[in-house]
Protein backbone atom coordinates (compact mmCIF):
# COMPACT_ATOMS: atom_id res chain seq x y z
CA UNK A 1 0.00 0.00 0.00
CA UNK A 2 1.65 3.20 -1.15
CA UNK A 3 0.99 6.50 0.47
CA UNK A 4 2.29 9.91 -0.37
CA UNK A 5 5.18 11.00 1.84
CA UNK A 6 3.02 13.80 3.22
CA UNK A 7 0.41 11.42 4.58
CA UNK A 8 3.15 9.29 6.10
CA UNK A 9 4.69 12.35 7.66
CA UNK A 10 1.40 13.11 9.38
CA UNK A 11 1.40 9.69 11.01
CA UNK A 12 5.01 10.05 12.06
CA UNK A 13 5.03 13.74 12.92
CA UNK A 14 4.77 13.62 16.73
CA UNK A 15 7.20 10.74 17.03
CA UNK A 16 9.79 12.41 14.83
CA UNK A 17 9.46 15.74 16.64
CA UNK A 18 9.97 14.09 20.03
CA UNK A 19 12.89 11.97 18.85
CA UNK A 20 14.43 15.01 17.20
CA UNK A 21 13.93 17.29 20.19
CA UNK A 22 15.01 14.89 22.94
CA UNK A 23 17.56 12.66 21.21
CA UNK A 24 18.96 14.00 17.94
CA UNK A 25 19.29 17.68 18.84
CA UNK A 26 20.71 16.98 22.32
CA UNK A 27 23.41 14.64 21.07
CA UNK A 28 24.49 17.19 18.44
CA UNK A 29 24.38 19.97 21.01
CA UNK A 30 26.50 17.93 23.44
CA UNK A 31 29.03 17.54 20.64
CA UNK A 32 29.00 21.30 19.99
CA UNK A 33 29.32 22.17 23.69
CA UNK A 34 32.30 19.84 24.03
CA UNK A 35 34.32 22.33 21.95
CA UNK A 36 33.49 25.21 24.28
CA UNK A 37 34.48 26.32 27.73
CA UNK A 38 31.29 26.91 29.65
CA UNK A 39 31.29 26.88 33.45
CA UNK A 40 27.98 27.64 35.11
CA UNK A 41 29.66 28.84 38.30
CA UNK A 42 31.54 31.53 36.32
CA UNK A 43 28.88 32.89 33.96
CA UNK A 44 30.95 35.98 33.22
CA UNK A 45 33.47 33.81 31.34
CA UNK A 46 30.73 33.15 28.79
CA UNK A 47 30.82 30.44 26.18
CA UNK A 48 34.29 30.41 24.68
CA UNK A 49 35.33 28.21 21.76
CA UNK A 50 38.39 26.22 22.84
CA UNK A 51 38.67 23.66 20.05
CA UNK A 52 39.93 20.30 21.23
CA UNK A 53 41.13 21.52 24.61
CA UNK A 54 38.40 19.67 26.55
CA UNK A 55 39.38 16.45 24.81
CA UNK A 56 43.05 17.05 25.56
CA UNK A 57 42.08 17.50 29.21
CA UNK A 58 39.93 14.39 29.07
CA UNK A 59 42.80 12.24 27.83
CA UNK A 60 45.07 13.45 30.61
CA UNK A 61 42.40 13.35 33.35
CA UNK A 62 43.40 10.51 35.70
CA UNK A 63 39.94 10.40 37.32
CA UNK A 64 38.21 10.06 33.94
CA UNK A 65 40.61 7.29 32.98
CA UNK A 66 39.99 5.51 36.26
CA UNK A 67 36.24 5.94 35.79
CA UNK A 68 36.46 4.36 32.34
CA UNK A 69 38.47 1.47 33.73
CA UNK A 70 36.06 1.00 36.66
CA UNK A 71 33.13 0.99 34.24
CA UNK A 72 34.71 -1.48 31.83
CA UNK A 73 35.55 -3.86 34.66
CA UNK A 74 31.99 -3.47 35.97
CA UNK A 75 30.55 -4.20 32.52
CA UNK A 76 32.81 -7.17 31.83
CA UNK A 77 32.24 -8.85 35.20
CA UNK A 78 28.50 -8.23 35.51
CA UNK A 79 27.52 -9.10 31.95
CA UNK A 80 29.47 -12.34 31.90
CA UNK A 81 28.00 -13.39 35.26
CA UNK A 82 24.51 -12.40 34.14
CA UNK A 83 24.70 -14.41 30.93
CA UNK A 84 26.17 -17.43 32.75
CA UNK A 85 23.57 -17.38 35.55
CA UNK A 86 20.90 -16.43 33.02
CA UNK A 87 21.68 -19.51 30.96
CA UNK A 88 21.48 -21.67 34.10
CA UNK A 89 18.14 -20.20 35.10
CA UNK A 90 16.80 -20.48 31.54
CA UNK A 91 17.82 -24.15 31.39
CA UNK A 92 15.90 -24.83 34.61
CA UNK A 93 12.87 -22.86 33.43
CA UNK A 94 12.92 -24.72 30.12
CA UNK A 95 12.30 -28.05 31.91
CA UNK A 96 8.73 -29.11 32.56
CA UNK A 97 7.98 -29.53 36.25
CA UNK A 98 5.33 -28.58 38.73
CA UNK A 99 5.81 -25.07 40.09
CA UNK A 100 7.57 -23.82 36.97
CA UNK A 101 5.14 -20.90 36.66
CA UNK A 102 5.81 -19.93 40.25
CA UNK A 103 9.56 -20.09 39.73
CA UNK A 104 9.31 -17.92 36.64
CA UNK A 105 7.27 -15.39 38.62
CA UNK A 106 9.93 -15.36 41.37
CA UNK A 107 12.69 -14.86 38.81
CA UNK A 108 10.82 -11.83 37.46
CA UNK A 109 10.75 -10.12 40.87
CA UNK A 110 14.24 -8.59 40.72
CA UNK A 111 13.47 -7.38 37.19
CA UNK A 112 10.25 -5.66 38.35
CA UNK A 113 11.83 -3.86 41.31
CA UNK A 114 12.84 -0.24 40.60
CA UNK A 115 16.63 0.05 40.51
CA UNK A 116 16.56 2.74 43.17
CA UNK A 117 14.68 0.35 45.49
CA UNK A 118 17.04 -2.56 44.89
CA UNK A 119 19.96 -0.18 45.47
CA UNK A 120 18.59 0.94 48.85
CA UNK A 121 17.87 -2.71 49.65
CA UNK A 122 21.47 -3.79 49.01
CA UNK A 123 22.76 -0.74 50.80
CA UNK A 124 20.81 -1.89 53.84
CA UNK A 125 22.03 -5.48 53.48
CA UNK A 126 25.63 -4.23 53.30
CA UNK A 127 25.12 -1.78 56.17
CA UNK A 128 27.98 -2.00 58.65
CA UNK A 129 25.84 -1.87 61.81
CA UNK A 130 22.45 -3.44 61.07
CA UNK A 131 23.28 -5.15 57.79
CA UNK A 132 22.15 -8.74 57.56
CA UNK A 133 25.33 -9.66 55.71
CA UNK A 134 27.61 -8.89 58.63
CA UNK A 135 25.22 -10.59 61.05
CA UNK A 136 25.29 -13.84 59.09
CA UNK A 137 29.00 -13.85 58.44
CA UNK A 138 30.47 -17.02 59.94
CA UNK A 139 32.62 -16.53 63.03
CA UNK A 140 35.80 -17.34 61.14
CA UNK A 141 35.22 -14.28 58.97
CA UNK A 142 34.18 -12.00 61.81
CA UNK A 143 37.60 -10.37 61.54
CA UNK A 144 36.58 -8.91 58.21
CA UNK A 145 33.32 -7.66 59.74
CA UNK A 146 33.10 -4.20 58.37
CA UNK A 147 31.51 -1.67 56.08
CA UNK A 148 31.76 -3.08 52.57
CA UNK A 149 30.45 0.11 50.97
CA UNK A 150 33.13 2.18 52.70
CA UNK A 151 35.94 -0.12 51.59
CA UNK A 152 37.51 0.82 48.23
CA UNK A 153 38.15 -2.84 47.44
CA UNK A 154 34.78 -4.22 48.48
CA UNK A 155 32.51 -1.41 47.26
CA UNK A 156 32.91 -2.25 43.54
CA UNK A 157 32.13 -5.88 44.33
CA UNK A 158 29.05 -4.81 46.29
CA UNK A 159 27.62 -2.79 43.40
CA UNK A 160 28.36 -5.67 41.03
CA UNK A 161 26.41 -8.05 43.26
CA UNK A 162 23.49 -5.62 43.32
CA UNK A 163 23.60 -5.25 39.53
CA UNK A 164 23.82 -8.98 38.82
CA UNK A 165 20.97 -9.74 41.23
CA UNK A 166 18.74 -7.17 39.56
CA UNK A 167 19.37 -7.86 35.90
CA UNK A 168 20.13 -11.58 35.57
CA UNK A 169 16.36 -12.15 35.15
CA UNK A 170 16.38 -10.15 31.95
CA UNK A 171 19.23 -12.19 30.50
CA UNK A 172 17.46 -15.37 31.59
CA UNK A 173 14.25 -14.37 29.78
CA UNK A 174 16.03 -13.60 26.52
CA UNK A 175 17.96 -16.86 26.71
CA UNK A 176 14.79 -18.77 27.61
CA UNK A 177 13.10 -17.45 24.45
CA UNK A 178 16.09 -18.74 22.51
CA UNK A 179 15.94 -22.17 24.20
CA UNK A 180 12.24 -22.51 23.46
CA UNK A 181 12.84 -22.07 19.76
CA UNK A 182 15.03 -25.20 19.62
CA UNK A 183 12.88 -28.02 18.19
CA UNK A 184 12.39 -31.05 20.47
CA UNK A 185 13.10 -33.37 17.55
CA UNK A 186 16.78 -32.50 17.74
CA UNK A 187 17.00 -33.77 21.32
CA UNK A 188 15.03 -36.88 20.41
CA UNK A 189 17.44 -37.55 17.56
CA UNK A 190 20.31 -36.92 19.96
CA UNK A 191 18.96 -39.48 22.44
CA UNK A 192 18.52 -42.06 19.71
CA UNK A 193 22.13 -41.52 18.69
CA UNK A 194 23.09 -42.23 22.28
CA UNK A 195 24.29 -38.76 23.23
CA UNK A 196 24.62 -38.11 26.94
CA UNK A 197 22.82 -35.07 28.31
CA UNK A 198 26.14 -33.25 28.51
CA UNK A 199 26.84 -34.06 24.86
CA UNK A 200 23.35 -32.86 23.93
CA UNK A 201 24.03 -29.62 25.77
CA UNK A 202 27.41 -29.16 24.08
CA UNK A 203 26.36 -30.16 20.57
CA UNK A 204 22.71 -29.10 20.33
CA UNK A 205 21.77 -26.54 22.95
CA UNK A 206 24.88 -24.39 23.05
CA UNK A 207 25.30 -23.78 19.30
CA UNK A 208 21.59 -23.09 18.79
CA UNK A 209 21.21 -20.80 21.81
CA UNK A 210 24.31 -18.82 20.88
CA UNK A 211 22.43 -16.00 19.09
CA UNK A 212 20.24 -15.50 22.17
CA UNK A 213 23.32 -15.51 24.43
CA UNK A 214 24.99 -12.92 22.25
CA UNK A 215 21.85 -10.82 22.21
CA UNK A 216 21.52 -10.94 26.00
CA UNK A 217 25.21 -10.06 26.30
CA UNK A 218 24.89 -7.05 24.01
CA UNK A 219 21.69 -5.79 25.61
CA UNK A 220 23.22 -6.07 29.04
CA UNK A 221 26.51 -4.49 27.93
CA UNK A 222 24.78 -1.40 26.56
CA UNK A 223 22.70 -1.12 29.70
CA UNK A 224 25.55 -1.76 32.14
CA UNK A 225 27.63 0.97 30.48
CA UNK A 226 24.93 3.41 31.59
CA UNK A 227 24.98 2.32 35.24
CA UNK A 228 24.01 5.30 37.39
CA UNK A 229 21.13 4.70 39.83
CA UNK A 230 23.02 2.00 41.73
CA UNK A 231 26.09 4.14 42.22
CA UNK A 232 24.12 7.26 43.07
CA UNK A 233 22.23 5.49 45.84
CA UNK A 234 24.77 3.02 47.17
CA UNK A 235 28.13 4.80 47.11
CA UNK A 236 27.92 8.25 45.44
CA UNK A 237 30.95 7.16 43.42
CA UNK A 238 33.04 6.56 46.52
CA UNK A 239 34.94 5.55 48.53
CA UNK A 240 37.94 7.29 46.96
CA UNK A 241 36.36 7.11 43.48
CA UNK A 242 36.36 3.30 43.66
CA UNK A 243 32.85 3.15 42.15
CA UNK A 244 32.98 6.39 40.17
CA UNK A 245 31.59 5.05 36.88
CA UNK A 246 31.65 7.16 33.71
CA UNK A 247 28.01 8.14 33.64
CA UNK A 248 28.21 9.24 37.28
CA UNK A 249 31.40 11.18 36.55
CA UNK A 250 29.75 12.97 33.63
CA UNK A 251 26.71 13.76 35.75
CA UNK A 252 28.89 15.25 38.47
CA UNK A 253 30.89 17.35 36.03
CA UNK A 254 27.85 18.82 34.26
CA UNK A 255 25.23 19.06 36.99
CA UNK A 256 27.09 19.24 40.30
CA UNK A 257 30.17 21.22 39.19
CA UNK A 258 28.54 23.04 36.26
CA UNK A 259 31.48 22.28 33.96
CA UNK A 260 29.22 22.10 30.93
CA UNK A 261 31.94 22.19 28.28
CA UNK A 262 34.24 19.62 29.84
CA UNK A 263 31.31 17.50 31.02
CA UNK A 264 30.01 17.44 27.45
CA UNK A 265 33.36 16.10 26.28
CA UNK A 266 33.01 13.35 28.91
CA UNK A 267 29.45 12.70 27.66
CA UNK A 268 30.61 12.50 24.05
CA UNK A 269 33.34 10.07 25.10
CA UNK A 270 30.75 7.85 26.80
CA UNK A 271 28.58 8.13 23.71
CA UNK A 272 31.40 6.96 21.45
CA UNK A 273 32.19 3.97 23.68
CA UNK A 274 28.56 2.86 23.62
CA UNK A 275 28.17 3.68 19.91
CA UNK A 276 30.81 1.13 19.02
CA UNK A 277 28.87 -1.49 20.97
CA UNK A 278 25.51 -0.33 19.57
CA UNK A 279 26.73 -0.74 16.00
CA UNK A 280 27.67 -4.29 16.79
CA UNK A 281 24.20 -4.76 18.29
CA UNK A 282 22.35 -3.23 15.34
CA UNK A 283 24.30 -5.43 12.94
CA UNK A 284 23.08 -8.56 14.71
CA UNK A 285 19.55 -7.56 15.74
CA UNK A 286 18.83 -5.02 13.01
CA UNK A 287 19.44 -7.59 10.29
CA UNK A 288 16.65 -9.70 11.74
CA UNK A 289 14.31 -6.74 12.01
CA UNK A 290 14.80 -6.09 8.30
CA UNK A 291 14.16 -9.73 7.48
CA UNK A 292 10.87 -9.61 9.36
CA UNK A 293 9.98 -6.42 7.55
CA UNK A 294 10.68 -7.88 4.13
CA UNK A 295 8.35 -10.83 4.76
CA UNK B 1 21.44 -37.57 42.93
CA UNK B 2 18.48 -38.00 40.66
CA UNK B 3 17.65 -35.42 38.00
CA UNK B 4 14.38 -34.56 39.79
CA UNK B 5 16.13 -33.79 43.05
CA UNK B 6 18.76 -31.71 41.28
CA UNK B 7 16.03 -29.72 39.55
CA UNK B 8 14.24 -29.17 42.86
CA UNK B 9 17.40 -27.94 44.59
CA UNK B 10 18.27 -25.62 41.71
CA UNK B 11 14.72 -24.24 41.69
CA UNK B 12 14.90 -23.60 45.42
CA UNK B 13 18.25 -21.86 45.02
CA UNK B 14 17.07 -19.68 42.12
CA UNK B 15 13.74 -18.84 43.78
CA UNK B 16 15.41 -18.13 47.11
CA UNK B 17 18.07 -15.82 45.71
CA UNK B 18 15.41 -13.97 43.67
CA UNK B 19 12.99 -13.53 46.52
CA UNK B 20 14.83 -13.44 49.85
CA UNK B 21 16.76 -10.15 49.64
CA UNK B 22 13.61 -8.24 48.81
CA UNK B 23 11.54 -10.18 51.32
CA UNK B 24 14.05 -9.12 53.96
CA UNK B 25 13.49 -5.48 53.02
CA UNK B 26 9.69 -5.93 53.14
CA UNK B 27 9.99 -7.53 56.59
CA UNK B 28 12.14 -4.61 57.70
CA UNK B 29 9.32 -2.23 56.81
CA UNK B 30 7.11 -3.99 59.37
CA UNK B 31 9.56 -3.61 62.23
CA UNK B 32 9.51 -1.16 65.08
CA UNK B 33 12.58 1.14 65.12
CA UNK B 34 14.24 -0.82 67.93
CA UNK B 35 13.89 -4.08 65.97
CA UNK B 36 15.58 -2.62 62.89
CA UNK B 37 18.70 -1.72 64.84
CA UNK B 38 18.72 -4.95 66.85
CA UNK B 39 21.96 -6.94 66.72
CA UNK B 40 21.75 -9.72 65.69
CA UNK B 41 18.87 -8.84 63.33
CA UNK B 42 15.43 -10.21 64.18
CA UNK B 43 13.98 -12.29 61.39
CA UNK B 44 10.31 -12.05 62.25
CA UNK B 45 8.97 -8.52 62.62
CA UNK B 46 6.31 -7.55 65.14
CA UNK B 47 4.19 -6.16 62.27
CA UNK B 48 4.46 -2.66 63.53
CA UNK B 49 3.07 -0.13 61.04
CA UNK B 50 4.93 2.87 62.43
CA UNK B 51 7.39 2.97 59.52
CA UNK B 52 4.47 3.36 57.11
CA UNK B 53 2.67 6.01 59.11
CA UNK B 54 5.91 7.93 59.58
CA UNK B 55 6.80 7.62 55.87
CA UNK B 56 3.37 9.02 55.03
CA UNK B 57 3.14 11.77 57.63
CA UNK B 58 6.78 12.88 57.85
CA UNK B 59 8.15 12.11 54.40
CA UNK B 60 5.11 12.61 52.14
CA UNK B 61 5.07 9.09 50.75
CA UNK B 62 1.55 9.42 49.38
CA UNK B 63 2.47 12.54 47.47
CA UNK B 64 5.41 10.76 45.80
CA UNK B 65 3.09 7.90 44.90
CA UNK B 66 0.53 10.29 43.45
CA UNK B 67 3.22 12.02 41.35
CA UNK B 68 4.59 8.70 40.13
CA UNK B 69 1.14 7.40 39.22
CA UNK B 70 0.29 10.60 37.34
CA UNK B 71 3.55 10.64 35.40
CA UNK B 72 3.54 6.91 34.60
CA UNK B 73 -0.11 6.80 33.48
CA UNK B 74 0.15 9.97 31.35
CA UNK B 75 3.40 8.74 29.80
CA UNK B 76 1.87 5.37 28.94
CA UNK B 77 -1.23 6.87 27.32
CA UNK B 78 0.63 9.53 25.34
CA UNK B 79 3.40 7.21 24.22
CA UNK B 80 0.83 4.80 22.76
CA UNK B 81 -1.05 7.62 21.02
CA UNK B 82 2.18 8.83 19.43
CA UNK B 83 3.69 5.41 18.71
CA UNK B 84 0.65 3.66 17.21
CA UNK B 85 0.27 5.76 14.03
CA UNK B 86 4.05 6.02 13.68
CA UNK B 87 4.56 2.24 13.86
CA UNK B 88 1.65 1.66 11.52
CA UNK B 89 3.07 4.02 8.92
CA UNK B 90 6.52 2.45 9.24
CA UNK B 91 5.20 -1.09 8.80
CA UNK B 92 2.52 -0.59 6.13
CA UNK B 93 3.30 2.46 4.02
CA UNK B 94 6.35 1.14 2.14
CA UNK B 95 8.27 4.33 2.75
CA UNK B 96 11.66 4.67 1.08
CA UNK B 97 13.08 6.01 4.34
CA UNK B 98 11.01 3.74 6.61
CA UNK B 99 13.92 1.43 7.22
CA UNK B 100 16.24 4.31 8.10
CA UNK B 101 13.58 5.57 10.47
CA UNK B 102 13.33 2.23 12.29
CA UNK B 103 17.12 2.16 12.54
CA UNK B 104 17.11 5.68 14.00
CA UNK B 105 14.61 4.61 16.66
CA UNK B 106 16.73 1.58 17.45
CA UNK B 107 19.90 3.65 17.65
CA UNK B 108 18.58 6.39 19.93
CA UNK B 109 17.32 3.82 22.43
CA UNK B 110 20.95 2.99 23.10
CA UNK B 111 22.13 6.51 23.87
CA UNK B 112 23.64 6.80 27.34
CA UNK B 113 21.45 9.28 29.25
CA UNK B 114 24.37 11.56 30.07
CA UNK B 115 25.06 12.12 26.36
CA UNK B 116 21.75 13.97 26.02
CA UNK B 117 21.11 15.11 29.60
CA UNK B 118 22.68 18.59 29.48
CA UNK B 119 20.87 19.80 26.33
CA UNK B 120 17.60 18.15 27.43
CA UNK B 121 17.84 20.14 30.65
CA UNK B 122 18.55 23.32 28.63
CA UNK B 123 15.54 22.71 26.35
CA UNK B 124 13.19 22.24 29.28
CA UNK B 125 14.70 25.27 30.95
CA UNK B 126 14.13 27.38 27.83
CA UNK B 127 10.53 26.15 27.58
CA UNK B 128 10.05 26.78 31.33
CA UNK B 129 9.17 23.13 31.79
CA UNK B 130 11.66 22.28 34.54
CA UNK B 131 9.86 21.14 37.69
CA UNK B 132 6.64 20.56 35.78
CA UNK B 133 4.84 17.30 35.14
CA UNK B 134 4.45 18.26 31.46
CA UNK B 135 8.22 18.53 31.10
CA UNK B 136 8.96 15.20 32.73
CA UNK B 137 6.16 13.46 30.83
CA UNK B 138 7.36 14.90 27.49
CA UNK B 139 10.84 13.49 28.11
CA UNK B 140 9.44 10.13 29.24
CA UNK B 141 7.21 9.85 26.15
CA UNK B 142 10.28 10.45 23.98
CA UNK B 143 12.30 7.90 25.98
CA UNK B 144 9.50 5.30 25.64
CA UNK B 145 9.03 5.74 21.90
CA UNK B 146 11.77 3.41 20.67
CA UNK B 147 10.43 0.52 22.77
CA UNK B 148 6.78 1.31 21.97
CA UNK B 149 7.38 1.63 18.23
CA UNK B 150 9.43 -1.53 18.22
CA UNK B 151 6.81 -3.64 19.99
CA UNK B 152 3.87 -2.21 18.03
CA UNK B 153 5.68 -2.58 14.70
CA UNK B 154 6.31 -6.24 15.51
CA UNK B 155 2.63 -6.80 16.33
CA UNK B 156 1.28 -4.81 13.33
CA UNK B 157 3.60 -6.73 11.06
CA UNK B 158 2.05 -10.02 12.11
CA UNK B 159 -1.53 -8.94 11.38
CA UNK B 160 -2.98 -10.42 8.17
CA UNK B 161 -2.81 -7.84 5.42
CA UNK B 162 -5.95 -9.25 3.73
CA UNK B 163 -8.27 -7.85 6.40
CA UNK B 164 -6.90 -4.35 5.92
CA UNK B 165 -7.19 -4.69 2.15
CA UNK B 166 -10.80 -5.86 2.50
CA UNK B 167 -11.54 -2.84 4.70
CA UNK B 168 -10.01 -0.62 2.05
CA UNK B 169 -12.28 -2.19 -0.61
CA UNK B 170 -15.22 -1.52 1.69
CA UNK B 171 -14.36 2.15 1.51
CA UNK B 172 -12.65 2.62 4.87
CA UNK B 173 -10.23 5.53 4.96
CA UNK B 174 -6.66 5.01 6.11
CA UNK B 175 -7.45 6.44 9.50
CA UNK B 176 -10.55 4.26 9.89
CA UNK B 177 -8.53 1.18 9.00
CA UNK B 178 -6.04 2.06 11.72
CA UNK B 179 -8.53 2.95 14.45
CA UNK B 180 -11.32 0.44 13.70
CA UNK B 181 -9.49 -2.54 12.23
CA UNK B 182 -5.81 -2.57 13.10
CA UNK B 183 -5.81 -1.25 16.67
CA UNK B 184 -8.55 -3.61 17.91
CA UNK B 185 -6.72 -6.55 16.38
CA UNK B 186 -3.42 -5.41 17.85
CA UNK B 187 -4.93 -4.89 21.32
CA UNK B 188 -2.63 -7.48 22.94
CA UNK B 189 0.37 -5.66 21.50
CA UNK B 190 -0.89 -2.30 22.76
CA UNK B 191 -1.42 -3.80 26.16
CA UNK B 192 2.03 -5.37 26.28
CA UNK B 193 3.64 -2.09 25.23
CA UNK B 194 1.56 -0.25 27.84
CA UNK B 195 2.78 -2.48 30.68
CA UNK B 196 6.42 -2.11 29.71
CA UNK B 197 6.16 1.68 29.25
CA UNK B 198 4.38 2.03 32.59
CA UNK B 199 7.04 0.01 34.41
CA UNK B 200 9.81 2.04 32.78
CA UNK B 201 8.19 5.38 33.63
CA UNK B 202 7.47 4.29 37.20
CA UNK B 203 11.10 3.24 37.71
CA UNK B 204 12.97 5.97 35.85
CA UNK B 205 15.39 7.87 38.05
CA UNK B 206 18.05 9.77 36.10
CA UNK B 207 15.88 12.32 34.31
CA UNK B 208 13.44 12.58 37.20
CA UNK B 209 16.41 13.58 39.38
CA UNK B 210 17.51 16.30 36.94
CA UNK B 211 14.10 17.69 36.03
CA UNK B 212 12.28 17.63 39.37
CA UNK B 213 14.16 19.52 42.06
CA UNK B 214 11.00 20.65 43.81
CA UNK B 215 10.26 17.95 46.47
CA UNK B 216 6.50 18.41 46.02
CA UNK B 217 6.70 17.21 42.44
CA UNK B 218 9.32 14.48 42.75
CA UNK B 219 8.50 10.89 41.83
CA UNK B 220 8.96 7.85 44.07
CA UNK B 221 12.43 6.78 42.87
CA UNK B 222 13.79 10.28 43.51
CA UNK B 223 12.06 10.40 46.89
CA UNK B 224 13.48 7.02 47.84
CA UNK B 225 17.00 7.82 46.61
CA UNK B 226 17.12 11.17 48.42
CA UNK B 227 15.48 10.03 51.66
CA UNK B 228 16.81 12.49 54.19
CA UNK B 229 18.57 11.17 57.26
CA UNK B 230 19.80 13.51 59.94
CA UNK B 231 22.10 11.28 62.00
CA UNK B 232 21.03 7.78 61.05
CA UNK B 233 19.27 6.59 57.94
CA UNK B 234 15.52 6.08 58.51
CA UNK B 235 15.70 2.48 57.26
CA UNK B 236 12.19 1.56 58.34
CA UNK B 237 10.70 4.42 56.34
CA UNK B 238 12.93 3.72 53.33
CA UNK B 239 11.87 0.07 53.40
CA UNK B 240 8.21 1.09 53.72
CA UNK B 241 8.45 3.49 50.77
CA UNK B 242 10.34 0.86 48.76
CA UNK B 243 7.68 -1.73 49.46
CA UNK B 244 4.94 0.66 48.40
CA UNK B 245 6.87 1.57 45.24
CA UNK B 246 7.40 -2.05 44.30
CA UNK B 247 4.06 -3.66 45.11
CA UNK B 248 2.19 -2.26 42.08
CA UNK B 249 4.96 -3.52 39.82
CA UNK B 250 5.08 -6.97 41.37
CA UNK B 251 1.30 -7.18 41.05
CA UNK B 252 1.52 -6.17 37.38
CA UNK B 253 4.34 -8.60 36.76
CA UNK B 254 2.61 -11.55 38.39
CA UNK B 255 -0.70 -10.83 36.64
CA UNK B 256 0.77 -10.37 33.21
CA UNK B 257 4.00 -12.36 33.32
CA UNK B 258 3.32 -14.24 30.09
CA UNK B 259 2.61 -11.02 28.26
CA UNK B 260 5.71 -9.31 29.66
CA UNK B 261 7.93 -12.23 28.75
CA UNK B 262 6.48 -12.26 25.25
CA UNK B 263 6.81 -8.46 24.95
CA UNK B 264 10.46 -8.53 25.95
CA UNK B 265 11.01 -11.38 23.54
CA UNK B 266 9.20 -9.47 20.77
CA UNK B 267 11.40 -6.50 21.42
CA UNK B 268 14.55 -8.50 21.70
CA UNK B 269 14.55 -11.82 19.94
CA UNK B 270 11.87 -11.70 17.30
CA UNK B 271 12.55 -8.05 16.54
Amino acid sequence: MNESPWVALRYLFCALVLIGLFFVFPILDSLRLSFFRLILAFPWLGEKFVGLENYRDLFTDPIAFKALLTTLVFVAVTTSLEVTFGLGIALVLNETFRGRGLLRALVLIPWAIPTVVSSQMWRFIFNDQYGVLNAFLPDALKASYGAPLADPELAPIAIMIAEVWKTTSFAALIILAGLQSIPDELYEAGSIDGMSSWQQFRNITLPLVKPALLLALLFRTIDALRVFDLVFVMTQGGPADATNVIQYYGYKKIFAEGMVGYGSAVAVGIFIVSLVLSLLYIRTVGARLLEAEAK
Amino acid sequence: MTARLRLLLLSLLIGGVSLLPFLWFVLTSFKAPAEITAIPPRLIPSFDWSAYSSAISKYGLLNYMKNSALVAIATTALALVVAAPASYALVRFRLPWGRACLMLFLAVSMFPQIAIAGPVWQILNALELLNTFSGLIAVYVALSLPLAVWILATFFNELPLEIEEAAQVDGFSRRQILTRVVLPMAAPGLFTAAILIFIHAWNEFFFALLIMTNPDRQTLPVGIALFPGEYTMPWGEIAAASTMATLPLIALTLLFQRRIVRGLAAGAVKG
